[in-house]
């Protein structure tokens, strides 16, 4: 293999050989790359590289082979329960297919629409089915993940509002809250808590941030914090869970002005915690201060059906420091996911999976109810997650699960005493949700 | 029902106008569990507006629009500042695997050693390559990438208590993320001019940084493809005043084992994996924004950041972490692909990769500069910033040149940015593109040139053969119609 | 392209005043400049605009500007019109597409303004 600085070894990646090079120099008018490099100063010039040589195909597929076996999962024989956030649903072979498709992996933002009508037609249905789920008037084109559009819808609602003071739902995950506040940080905003039971709220609130089903799980009545919200010149935002509206009520019943949602659940693999996708929904009242790429219909010169972006005013590139956010890459091929896997689940199909859902989970908590020094804690109605108080530190009854191969529920002991957060879907069988159980009834206090 | 033909027969109708009462695509297993009673039915919605389809027509309709895409796959796609080289596929496959795609964000530390050694082993690879050893992987593109970059320097001045640190200077050639992410980051925006050559103009420089600068944003190279010849100079000049300097890293494609950011004194910077290290730009994302920070910032990192300890690698939170900046751990499954990139062309695979992107953008140029001005007249980086000055006092506008190109399956350059270059094409050919490709384009567009003057309506009307020919943006945003509904 | 009648500002926005009521535009230069307008974000009647300062945007597909007001005073109406369909501005400037009326608490300040062969000249 070449070694000098000023030769370039081939590779697989790098097309060009040496006598291509020497050529495209000698039309450049220079006789070494270093005639280009003189703006660099020299005693920084071609630092050396502390990395090891590169790997063949072959090898690298190695390297990751030994990388993912040391990661547990079902593949190697783990079941696991939790949620919170990311969850394990199947994925139908046809997102797998169409993924596949190197005209939607490697192209990029739509600028130019003509060259283009792939990604901006699938980006108007993803629109389309973002606003179909959440039975709301408009949706974005997709946020980074659902915590960034959370935080980004309260921030608008404090544009909409003119009002600097967020509230959040005490029964909001942390994971939106902390976003939230890492984004607002500077920004003039105060965050304060607003309790799930409150019947009176500040009157200069921007907005109610609302999540349902809530952290622990539970359904939140939308329609209440909604009408508070609105009463008192503040704005109503909901985080959903996007499987859960299979089922449940849609937040554009109950008026609610933005809608966000992780997308992850329709058809994303969990992936270690990404890369995912934001749903971001509202009035269309509010557009203008939206953030994200938003895609519309349009017409060409000869008056055929075309789509492009729009709207972009509201953007980085053109408002600058004035923009709604400052989102530029987004999340485009997640949102082809989430497109794909809601056109083939299909109505019935939505509607399925959250019912399998529902009955798993609520099968698996009242199993788990029955077990001496265990009880679910979740007191309203919840969806596919629920808290379970442990007769022992959670963290000891999952150390324990993680022997029989169960990866347990989330401990969230600092948020509900003894507290486990559990998830159940489609993807747990009845005898790994027995296996579940059994496990936890032989753990018990002896954790 | 109504049928829209496209040029070529492409039926454009939308999956609700396609959709038929009972048909689908999907079977959910039946449950297998007791009956559970269900919640109040008040709580209950009816049905979800889906398309009903069956699973060929699934596949058909996404495939054909697939095809309705230009895309590295399929075309030479120059976008200037984009980086759009080969996605190597072997890197799609390996971020895959069920070991690494089906593991789940929150899963306990003792399980999932090799994605957190992953992390940790990219993190090291970013701080080698960078100069600067304070690596997290969190930010989700390259704008969060700057966003966490400013919210570390606030967090550095505050803790110094000097919070009276609110400006941040950037170059009038910034992209436009660079603003944006300082009005979110509080900060106030202060410009500095460029000078005739492109490069910032460093007396306007020492005249702007003072108490007040939080950080100067640089973009290196530069938006106009340069290399800043005063760069320690200016590094220098904003560390007098007390200020960090913040590297924009989207164009460090021409920086590998060329020069080390952290060496010319850089305290922070990001880079979009979805540029330099190759992984799939996915129509417009996801990607991700390392932010890599010298030794001193370190400990204001947004986390997690992956530490080898002697139980293991975990997942830590810094000392003085700026935060959580989103949900998990970044884009996990595109941290994959850069590793796998990385350790596909190794130490020296990395260095050809930025001389050959160099060699290739000057090759550009160098064959156009009799016909196109150029925004410097100077040897360029990765890429040559084009400009139509010359053909707009002809009657072509640089927009009529980039439509022309798709005539020809070449993918537009990026227009009108920097906004500093009248009339700008930026071109961004990429190592991976071979001589004989870079001689096409350079051939096309000498005979674009022609035809400013012999043809100038082929430029006005362009695109001509693509599924749709220009569209009417102006009626699109003063009457947005942004989802299907049973009336349009 | 500048009627006689008119007064102008150098940030490119006309004046066209009946009895102490400023009728308010911009000029067929700035809506040249922008191309097709898509959007104007116009203030609330009622309330009051400084003369020289901002009182809305307006945006065409790639572009967005501040306007300012040439005259000072309250703001008794705003055109809907312009608002419903911006095209007006781009088709009307000096008709339909008029902006804002402001009523006038100082005549001076129409002594700040231009003449339409002062304003003109101010363009080559
Ligand atoms: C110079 C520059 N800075 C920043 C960005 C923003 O990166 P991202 O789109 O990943 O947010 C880009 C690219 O879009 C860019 O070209």
């Amino acid at each position: 293999m070449a070694s000098s600085a000023h030769t370039s070894p081939n590779h697989p990646y790098i097309p060009s050989t040496d006598s291509e090079r020497a050529e495209m120099l000698g039309a450049i008018g220079v006789d070494s790359l270093d005639a280009l490099l003189e703006d660099i100063p020299a005693q920084h010039r071609h630092p050396k590289l502390n990395l090891a040589a590169g790997l063949s195909e072959q090898e690298l597929s190695t390297v990751f082979g030994s990388i993912a076996a040391e990661n547990a999962s079902p593949s190697s024989g783990y079941i696991s329960f939790l949620g919170a956030g990311s969850y394990s649903h199947y994925i139908p072979s046809t997102v797998r297919s169409i993924l596949q498709r190197g005209e939607f992996v490697t192209a990029y933002t739509p600028y130019q629409p003509e060259a283009a009508q792939g990604t901006l037609q699938v980006g108007f249905e993803f629109q389309t089915i973002v606003c179909q789920l959440t039975e709301m008037e408009v949706a974005n084109a997709g946020m980074y993940d659902g915590p960034t559009a959370f935080a980004e819808a309260c921030l608008m609602a404090a544009r909409v509002t003119k009002r600097t003071k967020i509230g959040v739902l005490s029964s909001t995950d942390k994971r939106l809250s902390d976003t939230l506040l890492a984004y607002s940080k500077y920004q003039g905003i105060e965050i304060v808590e607003v309790a799930a039971d409150a019947t009176d709220i500040p009157d200069d609130l921007a907005c109610i941030g609302i999540q349902s089903p809530n952290f622990f799980g539970e359904i939140e009545d939308v329609q209440r914090l909604t009408k508070l919200a609105h009463d008192n010149g503040a704005l109503s935002v909901v985080h959903v869970n996007p499987t859960a509206l299979g089922m449940f009520k849609a937040p554009g019943e109950f008026d609610v002005d933005i809608v966000t949602a992780e997308g992850q659940p329709l058809g994303v693999p969990m992936a270690f915690g990404g890369p995912y996708v934001g749903l971001f929904a509202c009035k269309k009242a509010h557009i203008r201060q939206m953030p994200g790429r938003i895609i519309g219909r349009t017409t060409d010169t000869k008056g055929r059906t075309g789509y492009a972006l729009t709207l972009q005013t509201r953007e980085q590139h053109i408002r600058r420091e004035r923009a709604t956010s400052n989102i530029c890459t987004s999340t485009q091929l997640i949102g082809l996911m989430v497109t794909v896997y809601a056109a083939t689940l299909g109505k019935q199909g939505m509607k399925d999976l959250a019912s399998l859902c529902y009955q798993k989970a609520h099968y698996a908590a009242a199993e788990i109810n029955k077990l001496d020094g265990y009880s679910v804690k979740s007191s309203g109605t919840f969806f596919h997650e629920f808290v379970v108080t442990c007769p022992s530190a959670p963290p000891k009854i999952n150390e324990a699960l993680l022997k029989k191969k169960i990866i347990g529920g989330l401990d969230i002991s600092d948020r509900s005493e003894s507290g486990m957060l559990v998830c159940v879907t489609e993807t747990s069988s009845k005898a790994d949700i027995d296996r579940f159980v059994k496990a936890l009834s032989e753990i018990g206090v002896s954790a | 029902m109504t049928i829209s033909i496209n040029a070529g027969g492409v039926d454009r109708r939308l999956l609700m106008d396609r959709s038929v009462t009972g048909r689908k695509a999907f079977t959910l297993p039946a449950s297998d569990v007791p009956t559970q009673n269900l919640p109040d039915s008040s709580l209950l919605r009816d049905d979800v507006e889906l398309p009903e389809v069956s699973q060929l027509e699934v596949i058909r309709y996404f495939s054909v629009l697939s095809q309705l895409n230009f895309s590295i796959d399929t075309n030479f796609y120059p976008l200037g500042s984009c980086t759009m080289k080969y996605n190597p596929k072997i890197n799609d496959e390996l971020s895959n695997l069920p070991g690494l795609a089906n593991i789940h964000p929150l899963q306990p530390d003792v399980t999932v050693q090799g994605a957190i050694r992953l992390l940790k082993n990219l993190q090291d690879d970013l701080g080698e390559i960078t100069g600067l050893s304070g690596v997290s992987l969190a930010p989700l593109a390259g704008a969060q990438g700057e966003y966490a970059g400013l919210l570390i320097a606030r967090a550095y001045h505050d803790a110094r208590s000097d919070s009276a640190r609110t400006v941040a200077i950037v170059p009038d050639s910034a992209h436009g993320t660079n603003p944006a992410s300082a009005a979110m980051a509080g900060l106030e925006v202060v410009t500095v001019r460029s000078d005739d050559q492109g490069n910032v103009d460093v007396e306007n420089l020492r005249e702007l940084a003072n108490s007040n600068t939080a950080v100067f944003m640089l973009t290196i190279p530069s938006t106009l493809g340069l290399f800043e010849p005063n760069i320690l100079e200016i590094t220098k000049i904003v560390h007098d005043a007390g200020g960090l300097v913040y590297a924009d890293g989207a164009n460090l494609n021409a920086l590998l084992g060329v020069v080390k950011l952290g060496d010319l004194g850089v305290d922070i910077c990001h880079s979009n994996l979805h540029k330099t290290f190759s992984t799939p730009h996915g129509g417009g994302g996801p990607g991700s924004g390392p932010v890599m920070v010298t030794n001193e910032l370190a400990k204001f990192l947004p986390k997690p950041v992956a530490v080898k300890t002697d139980v293991g690698y975990v997942l830590a939170t810094p000392e003085m972490s700026v935060g959580s900046i989103n949900g998990f751990h970044g884009s996990f499954s595109i941290a994959a692909r850069a590793y796998a990139y990385i350790k596909a062309l190794g130490q020296e695979g990395l260095r050809s990769v930025s001389e050959n992107a160099i060699i290739s953008a000057n090759y550009i140029q160098a064959k156009l500069r009799d016909k196109y001005d150029l925004a410097a007249d100077r040897y360029c980086m990765h890429e040559t910033v084009l400009s139509a000055a010359r053909q707009k006092k002809r009657g072509v506008a640089g927009l009529d040149i980039a439509k022309r190109l798709l005539d020809f399956g070449i993918h537009a350059p990026t227009m009108y940015f920097p906004m500093i270059v009248d009339e700008a094409l930026m071109v961004e050919p990429t190592e991976s593109e071979s001589k004989e490709t870079l001689d096409h384009f350079i051939a096309v567009m000498r005979q674009i040139d022609d035809e400013v003057d012999s043809a100038p309506e082929l430029l006005h009307d362009a695109p001509h053969d693509l599924p749709v020919t220009r569209l009417d943006e102006a009626t699109a945003a003063r009457k947005p119609v942004l989802r299907w509904s049973a009336e349009v | 392209m500048y009627p006689d009648d008119l007064k102008y500002s150098k940030e490119h926005e006309w004046v066209r005043m009946s009895g102490d009521i400023a009728e308010i535009g911009v000029t067929v230069f700035a809506q040249e400049s922008l191309g097709d307008v898509v959007f104007v974000d116009l203030p609330e009647v009622g309330t009051n605009v400084e003369q020289f300062a901002k009182f809305g945007e307006i945006e065409s597909v790639k572009a967005v500007s501040d306007l300012f007001s040439p005259i000072g005073g309250k703001i008794t109406e705003v055109n809907s019109a312009a608002a419903d369909t911006p095209e007006v501005v781009n088709e009307d400037p000096y008709g339909s597409g008029w902006l804002i009326k402001v009523e006038l608490n100082d005549t001076a300040q129409l002594d700040e303004l231009m003449d339409a062969a002062t304003y003109q000249a101010t363009l080559e």
